[in-house]
């Protein structure tokens, strides 16, 4: 019997890859009562298909001294799940191949999957949703099954619909998940790659070693040299690049923008521009592949007035992750990056990641259960001369403040009733920067130097201070000094 | 890759008029772009690592210690100040209505200016007309 037959439910989660399992998980730690519902015939998304050739560049140090299933061992592990209950967190560890630290797509999936079943979380699957109208104060959403009503849904679908740019001559045929991936398909061939981010140097390389005559990446804007080195891929993806830049024969990344793809018999020629040049450079290929990235398969909504972003490819998003212009509409899962937070000196949040969206998951799911269905969970009373040891032992611990830098805070409010501080959680920065309560919020932040530093934001009297602390080269944010500092900056709030 | 209404719509801006549809589609690489909903805050008075906001589509108003001091449309800039001189803020930018940004990350915009000198120049020119209105007007 399939869970969740066509009906009224107080809201629908749509999707059952790590975004639509954790926002389940969630919601119904809460009580929340959904339904979930899923296009695909098991759990894991995305992951039953990408990456196309290398494992994840997110860790999972499955030897760390920490117990798995605790808040510590999350620090270890961007890739889990997690979870209250200390057996279901931490389930990627235990699938990873010996000697590896990145999962790879199949061992993320069979993690998923043990989640569901031992969670359990019933979705009902093969069910793929339609379309989208809203009546009353109601959304009902069209299925392959039939119809469901709501309150509220919560889309975790996925960046997974290829998406290519209208330039004349490439076509969806050509795009990065229609890649053959046979051992010897691009052996002596010349190929011309379309793109410059991760997909694009992913492919470039994994097809490199297959013995290609020529490669040729090709966009716009040159490579984000800086992100790249910092990336876990760096000794694969820069490889291309480097070749190109000493010159190895057939090796090139090239800054221009691709006018259109001529077909000819037997293979392609690519008309660049590159703004330097008079005249368009010619590229003579026998494949071309589109890696252009991907958008959210959003349907029928933006008819329904969900207002977009980077040409319809992302909702916009507030900061609880709801659509900016349909209220009732949210999204969980890495589409979850499209709410973008401070993005302070232009840092983005880890929320295209599972070890980023696996909390927003958490913070979303007490939000509708606050705000929809007037369930309020417990604010704890922390004492006046405990408050620095607690926001100092979140800056040690907090997996929240570690991976979501600027994004996610651990906030506490002054509440009116005789000057009682309350624990309001783990919230999106931005709800506190822009609200007007009385407390502190506390992150862990990248300054304009890129170097990790905690900052304390404190509100009083409704004027909002920002203070940013020491860095520390063993990002030990403890001792004397940093407690002194903090007590420091409490003062007035605590006076 | 960006779409050709996506370039069109920035060589409409007077700080894109001057640039070539391939520079267009770089910066169209280069820029984000964020919606904000109306009375949600942009740019933010006193916060360190701000970014550089172009309007693409509806009105803002610029906003000091909670005082409305100006507003802004569609073509209109703000931010650069602050990353441009190395401080925080000194106003608010609040949306006043939906409000659809290009956004540059502050550490990117000086070397963006350098490699794009005519947009340097329209930026030079709206800042000295902004100054020339203060002056005749205060």
């Amino acid at each position: 019997m399939k869970p969740f037959p066509p009906g009224e439910y107080p809201v629908l989660v749509v999707g059952s890859g790590p975004g639509g399992l954790q926002a389940s998980y969630c919601l119904r730690r809460l009580g929340v009562d959904h339904a979930v519902l899923s296009a695909d015939d098991g759990p894991g998304g995305m992951f039953q298909r990408f990456p196309l050739f290398e494992r994840l560049i997110s860790w999972t140090h499955a030897g760390a001294d920490a117990e798995r299933g605790t808040r510590e061992y999350e620090l270890h592990d961007q890739n889990s799940l997690v979870a209250d209950d200390p057996a279901l967190g931490a389930l990627v560890p235990g699938q990873l191949a010996d000697g590896h630290r990145r999962p790879s797509r199949d061992e993320m999936v069979a993690a998923m999957r043990s989640f569901a079943e031992r969670a359990p979380i019933p979705v009902r699957y093969e069910c793929r949703w339609e379309s989208t109208k809203q009546e009353d104060s109601a959304y009902v959403l069209a299925t392959s099954d039939g119809e469901y009503r709501c309150r509220a849904a919560v889309f975790a679908i996925g960046m997974t619909q290829p998406w290519i740019p209208p330039i004349p001559g490439l076509e969806l045929e050509q795009h990065y998940v229609n890649v053959d991936c046979a051992p010897d398909r691009y052996r002596g061939r010349r190929v011309v790659i379309v793109g410059k981010r991760n997909s694009a140097f992913e492919i470039g390389e994994a097809i490199s070693r297959q013995g290609l005559r020529e490669l040729t990446l090709v966009s716009p804007r040159s490579p984000d040299l800086g992100r790249l080195a910092r990336s876990p891929l760096r000794p694969w993806y820069l490889t291309t690049y480097d070749e190109h830049v000493r010159g190895a024969p057939g090796r090139f990344v090239l800054n221009a923008s691709v006018d259109r793809v001529e077909h000819r018999e037997g293979g392609f020629v690519v008309h660049a521009l590159d703004p330097t040049r008079s005249e368009p450079l010619l590229l003579e290929a026998d494949d071309v592949i589109a890696a252009t990235g991907f958008s959210t398969p959003l349907q029928d909504l933006p008819e329904l007035g969900v207002a977009t972003v980077r040409e319809g490819r992302l909702p916009a998003l507030s900061a609880f992750w709801e659509s900016v212009t349909v209220p009732g509409l949210f999204f969980a899962g890495n589409v979850s990056d499209a709410a973008p937070g401070l993005r302070k000196h232009g840092v983005a949040s880890l929320s295209t990641m599972v070890g980023g969206f696996r909390y927003n998951a958490r913070v979303l799911a007490r939000h509708l259960a606050e705000t929809l269905f007037g369930m309020s969970s417990e604010r704890p009373r922390i004492e006046r001369d405990c408050i620095s040891a607690f926001l100092l032992h979140e800056l040690n611990h907090s997996p929240e403040l570690a991976f979501q830098k600027g994004y996610l805070a651990r906030v506490l409010r002054a509440s009116d009733d005789e000057g009682a501080i309350l624990d309001e959680g783990i919230l999106p920065l931005e709800v506190f920067v822009d609200g007007s309560a009385d407390g502190v919020a506390i992150t862990l932040e990248f300054d304009a130097e890129e170097t990790i530093r905690p900052v304390v934001y404190v509100r009083h009297d409704g004027v909002l201070h920002e203070e940013l602390l020491a860095p520390h080269p063993l990002r030990r944010y403890d001792g004397q000094p940093y407690l002194e500092d903090v007590e420091k900056l409490l003062r007035p709030l605590l006076r | 890759m960006a779409a050709p209404e996506a370039v069109e719509r920035l060589a409409q801006l007077a700080l894109f008029a001057d640039l070539r549809w391939p520079e267009l589609e770089a910066v169209a690489h280069t820029f984000d772009e964020e919606v904000f909903a109306q009375g949600q805050r942009v740019l933010r008075q006193g916060i360190t690592g701000g970014s550089f906001y172009v309007i693409v589509e509806g009105d803002a108003a610029v906003v000091i210690d909670g005082q409305e001091r100006a507003r802004l449309g569609r073509g209109d800039f703000f931010g650069e100040i602050s990353v441009l001189l190395g401080g925080v803020p000194i106003a608010d930018v609040r949306a006043e209505t939906l409000l659809r940004c290009l956004v540059l990350p502050g550490p990117e915009l000086e070397g963006f200016l350098l490699e794009h000198p005519p947009v340097m120049l329209r930026m030079l020119q709206a800042v000295a007309r902004r100054l020339r209105d203060a002056s005749r007007w205060s």
